[in-house]
């Protein structure tokens, strides 16, 4: 990659362009050649569900995984994974803690300027000003062991962007947060990338969360399948999704095929069907199929696991391969 | 959230495409934040502190008293027990604080900590050097708090080569610390953890000639020990040289004895900083 490829034929940034990118876990190959590109300040997300790579993905970015081959380019300078030049203006969220418990807030932010060797003379102030961006400024000397959870994604995220790093790497940012906190953290993210510009890549299996994103790259078994937008990805399902909630799916998708041609797919007690004018499918559905077959009937526009299905012939909820590491 | 209104961070550099402080600097950095933060987590747990010292303590006066009665030196030699086993309650000061600092190396690699540490800007070097750094600097401080006690055990101060035992204490504690990471950071679990601890750091300790005086097989097994090295090497220290007949393998050399252990320290060195260049 030269310099000068980093500017696009239609003008856009890229901030950061990953190549060929394959990493091997012994016999194994997680990622089987990533490319993708990430265009200054946008929030890009790695859409698949748990074993797909992109938890590896963020390791390798991260510099914790080596990789056995791919380029990768910072604004158009070439680098290796791992690069300190990368590491340097890389903002990391993990999914895990990565404060230490017992130093308290302001510790903990004191450390991380040091160790990204923010200036002596700015690290007072910048060390408040994410106190405060956090919602901490009361409790700044207290051990972060007394911190409930919330807290302490606020200070991971605070410890991450203390540096004003060019790129903020976030692994799963929502997982296991409720619906309250999950709209505060998107708040908090999208007001980080007005008021200081940050790109952010993340990884997600959530659809609600991959909506947030401006574009998103669908991760299947290592690869990425296709990188659009949430609209766009969700424009490639046609028309409505119906599901039918039945003690029978299996035999409920075999009537639909036989007597009314519908193509359809089982997941547990769910049979899922898609097709434009759902509305008018419905009565013909329930007529067709034993009174009583049926515990419920639904419909609705289709959403970004939806997509997923169609584009990968996988659920995101599925468990791809269950022995990898995804931490 | 009113961070735009409030107080707007401000910018750290101009240009984020400035020019980045060196690699050094960044690897200065990491060293320090990890060094400082061990010691500021040592000086708050007192429990902790307390733990280290009490441990030892206990040991050393239930078998110093346990053993006085039947304890005879080779020879008719007439030294008192806690005084044969002081330097090697020291040494064990030194093996229980590193064995302790380098367990969390195992939790901290994969979250934690260290792990965004690892993803930060210092090299790797930085990270094993700092973090080794931290631990052996709490060892040190244990052991040499510990060496205050030396006159309950009959040695008075002004006795004592203080910076000969200074300098073998550093030495033990880099050696043992930079083992135990290596060895926490091959591992990657608790479990095999406490396994190679009990089945090779304990042992190495006991056959040192910490707790008795080896003979036969044992005494040969000794020669192959780098504790026994240092164990020998602190009994010089502690007599300032003139080290009673009958305590000393009699292979024992006071030169091979800094040299064995310089040794070890390097090596054990040599290999966390392998481990920790292993990416995964």
């Amino acid at each position: 990659m030269n310099q000068s490829d980093h500017v696009s034929s239609t003008g856009t940034i890229k901030l950061l362009s990953v190549r060929a990118l394959v990493v091997r876990f012994g016999e194994r190959t997680v990622l089987d050649g990533l490319s993708f590109d990430v265009r200054a300040g946008e929030i890009f997300g790695l859409l698949g569900p748990n074993g797909s790579g992109k938890s590896t993905a963020f390791q390798a970015l991260a510099g914790l995984v080596a990789p056995a081959s791919g380029d990768l380019a910072l604004s158009g300078e070439p680098m290796r994974t791992g690069d300190r030049r990368l590491r340097a203006r890389l903002g990391v969220v993990f999914q895990q803690p990565s404060v230490d418990p017992r130093l308290t807030a302001r510790e903990n932010l004191g450390l991380a300027a040091a160790l990204y060797r923010v200036p002596r003379a700015k690290r007072t102030e910048r060390v408040e000003a994410m106190l405060h961006f956090a919602e901490l400024r009361d409790r700044a000397d207290e051990p972060v062991s007394q911190f409930s959870g919330g807290m302490r994604r606020r200070l991971e995220l605070s410890r991450a962007m203390l540096h004003d790093p060019e790129l903020l790497l976030m692994d799963e940012p929502t997982t296991g947060l409720d619906e309250p906190s999950f709209q505060r953290t998107w708040a908090r993210l999208d007001e980080l990338r007005r008021t200081q510009g940050v790109t952010i890549v993340l990884t997600t299996h959530r659809p609600e969360e991959a909506e947030r994103c401006d574009r998103l790259a669908i991760m299947d078994a290592g690869r990425i399948v296709t990188v659009d937008t949430p609209g766009g990805l969700r424009g490639r399902v046609a028309g409505d999704v119906l599901e039918l909630r039945t003690r029978e799916p299996e035999r409920v998708s075999q009537l639909l095929s036989a007597e009314l041609g519908l193509a359809s797919t089982v997941d547990a007690d769910l049979v899922r069907i898609e097709a434009p004018r759902g509305h008018a499918l419905i009565p013909r559905i329930v007529e067709t199929l034993p009174a009583g077959t049926l515990e419920s009937v639904s419909m609705r526009r289709p959403g970004l696991g939806d997509a997923f299905l169609v584009l990968t012939g996988r659920s995101l909820a599925s468990d791809v391969a269950p022995q990898q590491s995804s931490s | 959230m009113d961070l735009a209104t409030h107080s707007e961070p401000s910018r750290v550099t101009p240009s984020r495409r400035a020019n980045l402080p060196s690699a050094f600097a960044f690897d200065l950095a990491t060293l320090s934040v990890l060094w400082r933060r061990d010691i500021v987590r040592f000086f708050r747990e007192r429990f902790r502190i307390v733990g280290a010292l009490a441990q030892p303590l206990m040991f050393w006066l239930v078998l110093g008293s346990g053993m006085a009665s039947t304890f005879r030196l080779p020879g008719s030699l007439r030294v008192g027990y806690p005084e044969y086993f002081f330097p090697g309650v020291v040494l064990m000061v030194v093996l229980f604080t590193s064995i302790f600092a380098t367990m969390s190396v195992i939790e901290d690699r994969h979250q934690g900590f260290l792990h965004a540490v690892l993803a930060g800007p210092g090299s790797r070097t930085a990270v094993v050097l700092g973090k080794c750094l931290g631990s052996t600097s709490i060892a040190l401080g244990q052991a040499a708090l510990f060496m205050a006690l030396a006159p309950t055990a009959g040695f008075s101060w002004h006795q004592i080569d203080w910076l000969y035992a200074l300098s073998v204490l550093a030495l033990a504690s880099v050696a043992l610390t930079t083992l135990g990471f290596a060895v926490a950071w091959w591992l990657d679990s608790t479990q095999s953890y406490h396994v190679v601890m009990s089945l090779l750091l304990i042992p190495m300790w006991v056959v040192s000639g910490a707790m008795f005086p080896a003979s036969g097989a044992l005494g040969w097994v000794m020669r192959f020990d780098p504790m026994a090295y240092a164990t020998t090497a602190l009994r010089r220290a502690l007599y300032s040289g003139r080290v009673p007949d009958g305590m000393l393998p009699a292979w024992s050399h006071a030169s091979a004895d800094v040299g064995v252990l310089a040794a070890f320290a390097v090596v054990s060195l040599g290999l966390a900083l392998a481990a920790g260049h292993r990416r995964r």
